[in-house]
């Protein structure tokens, strides 16, 4: 079973030393006070201010094109500061997005009028993009969007809702998976891929809190929005596949194992020369599975910088990844009772409640599990 | 990675799938060694691959060993390969020629002690092993022991000369007591063995049976995959309900996960393999053992654990694999002592493991 090999891949020593650059940066910072690690900070720490900073040190756009601000650095040293921005639990979502998953998509079918325009101001970490892809009544089923873009003279008219849309408020921009003809007996053909600018007339950006208060979700409702004809990505009627393609960027990064990984740096804080057989155990067994899933990703990262699109190694490790972060909740409630709370003052309390109220997003965002094994089932040819 | 690798994988591969039959295995697990099996791959020069040709072997690395134990595992290969290959590579270590004879190493738990006495000449060695791979097919149960100024030691003892009492792991395999009563062994015969290598040897036969485990998996995959497309109900072949496609799906993750970790210790092993990541690899495919032999057997339901079937071969060997050379639990707890020790710098551990060098 050929799609169930990864490669073993070996970080290059270029990569090892743009890590000590990055964590030496990441200790000032937070030594500074410019942010308190959070669980799941690429979903939820918005700093526009320390997005910037990271693109003055040439961290963002990392793989890209000199030409288009980026750096022609290896997928792999991308992979580096990608983990050492995650393990230090670092307000990185502003940025996400657009460094992970926009960039790329631009390079690969965007014009040259939009690469130029737009990559610079990514890798400087000035503008921001949201994903626009769930409706309202299209989430696993994704190919069924209703949202039309219907075409008038030079410009394209949208109108419908796009939902569970991070950081939307936060975005300038909304990759936006429309349908650009009518739906036919293929659902998957006539939809397109557009680059809607937030802030056009007819844009109304709706916020839906998530449990714990915070905002994160939005609906973006548009009304009769324009979008010029050139702010449509690749080819008109290709955005399914376009869409497919960004997945295995979207689905092997570390973020898919690493949203609770401040828990478990502070767990083993708190059992530190533990006696404890049971401390040990549990500890030795989770940094194991971690250590597997860094391996496994790293492997996924390696494909991708051979150009290849491992659709099915990249469903692998978001479901073995997203599973294990629920997993350290547990293994870490379980050896020290907490008083879990939003605003508890001790780091341990504060991380479990972090993790714990963000635990149902992980296995949902990006494919549920669900999906992801029978996608996985497809590879496996049973489907 | 060596040369001649591809080449040996692809020739084991066809000697393991032209002889590893259900009957021959049956055979085996009933107390008859496959000899003829072991005979061809012996003259294939497989059983002496990772030792060096001067001192007796056929040359290659320990990651060409590895590699073969893969496809040992998938095959269900009733032969001791990893444990002949490794007694004659701590003969090597201790400056000895490799035993050409089928052999095996003892002990494999550091609880029991092996001792050589000194006489006038050379040593007398005295001691109980218990779980001997294969110690009553062989005929020389190569043991590591210990001097009585602590140094560790080796030699090979002919098996005629212990008392072997007979024992078999979940899978039939032999795993039998070995009793060395003062059996004489001249100075020639013995040799000195530094620390790195005798903690090696341990090393080593863990990842042994990380790569059976991984080639196990893979099988235990593959019929699963098989069965379930041929078997029919409700009018369909159950490869069609979602129910079975989702247990499918994570024996799948859990088998590329152990065949990740299996293939970064066979690309490494020449380099810088620490114990901990050798131990982490071995947690990984002790847990997958467990979920995937879970799954495999619920798809196949009764059928598969018949002994018509021959999905047991794999399964049973996977539940007596993962308990030799240390549990989930026991290696965990020596990682997380680790870890503990060293509290902040968990991050360290996870990008730069501790490098306590195996290098050859």
């Amino acid at each position: 079973m050929k799609e169930l090999k990864l490669p073993n891949v070996e970080l290059p020593e270029a990569a090892e030393k743009l890590r000590e650059e990055v964590r030496a940066f990441l200790i000032e910072e937070e030594k500074k006070g410019t942010y308190v690690p959070k669980c799941d900070s690429w979903l939820g720490g918005h700093s526009a201010e320390f997005s910037r900073k990271i693109g003055e040190r040439g961290w963002l756009g990392l793989t890209w094109p000199k030409e288009y601000g980026g750096h022609e650095r290896s997928a792999l040293e991308r992979f580096v500061v990608t983990e050492e921005l995650l393990a230090s639990g670092a307000p990185v979502a502003s940025h996400w997005f657009a460094d992970r998953q926009t960039g790329p998509l631009l390079l690969k079918y965007g014009t040259e009028e939009q690469k130029r325009r737009l990559l610079p101001q990514i890798a400087k970490g000035e503008i921001y993009f949201a994903i626009g892809l769930s409706e309202p009544n299209s989430g696993s089923d994704l190919a069924s969007v209703s949202t039309r873009a219907r075409k008038v003279g030079d410009k394209w008219i949208v109108n419908g809702s796009k939902i569970w849309t991070s950081g939307a408020h936060h975005s300038h921009y909304m990759i936006t998976l429309v349908r650009t003809e009518a739906l036919g007996e293929k659902k998957h053909e006539g939809l397109s891929q557009i680059l809607l600018d937030l802030s056009a007339p007819g844009v109304t950006i709706r916020p839906i809190h998530l449990m714990t208060g915070e905002h994160h979700f939005n609906e973006v409702i548009m009304e009769d929005v324009e979008v010029p004809d050139d702010m449509v990505v690749g080819i008109a009627g290709n955005g399914w596949k376009q869409s497919l393609a960004e997945l295995a960027y979207e689905r092997s990064g570390p973020e898919r194992f690493m949203s609770t990984y401040p828990l478990l740096a502070e767990l083993v804080r708190q059992l530190a020369n533990s006696e404890s057989d049971n401390a040990k155990i549990a500890v030795g067994k989770l940094v194991s599975r971690l250590w597997t899933l860094r391996k496994m990703s790293l492997g996924v990262a390696g494909l991708l910088e051979q150009g290849k699109s491992p659709e099915i190694a990249a469903a692998l490790v978001k479901d073995l990844g997203t599973e294990y972060e629920n997993e350290i909740i547990k293994v870490a409630r379980l050896l020290i009772p907490s008083h879990a709370s939003v605003s508890a003052e001790s780091k341990f309390d504060a991380l479990m409640a972090q993790a714990i109220l963000h635990s149902p997003g992980f296995t949902l965002r990006g494919g549920t599990t669900e999906i992801l094994r029978g996608i996985i089932a497809r590879g496996l040819g049973v489907r | 990675m060596s040369e001649i690798r591809p080449m040996l994988e692809e020739m084991v591969n066809k000697v393991l799938k032209d002889n590893c039959t259900k009957e021959l295995i049956n055979a085996a697990e009933k107390g008859t060694f496959p000899a003829d099996l072991w005979d061809t791959l012996s003259e294939l020069g497989v059983t002496a691959v990772g030792i060096d040709e001067d001192k007796g072997g056929s040359g290659g690395d320990l990651g060409d060993l590895m590699a073969l134990l893969k496809i040992a595992g998938y095959f269900a290969a009733p032969i001791p390969l990893a444990e002949h290959t490794l007694a004659n590579w701590m003969r090597s270590k201790a400056g000895l020629t490799a035993k050409s004879e089928l052999s095996t190493f003892a002990p494999v738990s550091r609880e029991d002690q092996i001792i050589f006495d000194p006489t006038d000449e050379g040593w007398s060695v005295s001691g109980k092993a218990s779980f001997v791979p294969w110690g009553k097919d062989v005929q020389f149960i190569t043991v590591l022991g210990k001097t009585n100024e602590g140094q560790y030691i080796t030699a090979s003892i002919p098996s005629d000369q212990c008392i072997i009492n007979s024992n078999q792991n979940l899978a039939g395999e032999p795993r039998d007591e070995v009793v060395i009563n003062q059996v004489a062994v001249s100075k020639q015969e013995a040799g000195l063995v530094d620390d790195q290598s005798a903690d090696n040897l341990f090393s080593y036969a863990m990842m042994s049976r990380v790569m059976q485990m991984a080639g196990s998996l893979e099988r235990a995959l593959e019929l699963s995959v098989t069965y379930t497309k041929e078997r029919t109900q409700f009018g369909r072949p159950i490869s069609k309900f979602q129910a079975i496609q989702q247990q499918l799906a994570i024996m799948a993750g859990e088998t590329t996960a152990s065949l990740a970790v299996a293939d970064f210790i066979i690309s490494n092993i020449d380099r810088n393999i620490s114990f901990e990541e050798t131990a982490m690899a071995k947690i990984q495919l002790g847990d997958a053992a467990g979920i995937a032999t879970r799954i495999a057997h619920q798809v196949h339901a009764a059928i598969g654990f018949t002994d018509e079937h021959v999905l047991h071969h794999s399964t049973r060997r996977l539940w007596s694999w993962r308990d030799e050379f240390g549990t989930e639990s026991v290696l965990a707890e020596a990682v997380g002592q680790r870890i503990l020790s060293d509290a902040e710098n968990l991050w360290d551990f996870i990008t730069k493991p501790p490098a306590k060098v195996t290098v050859e």
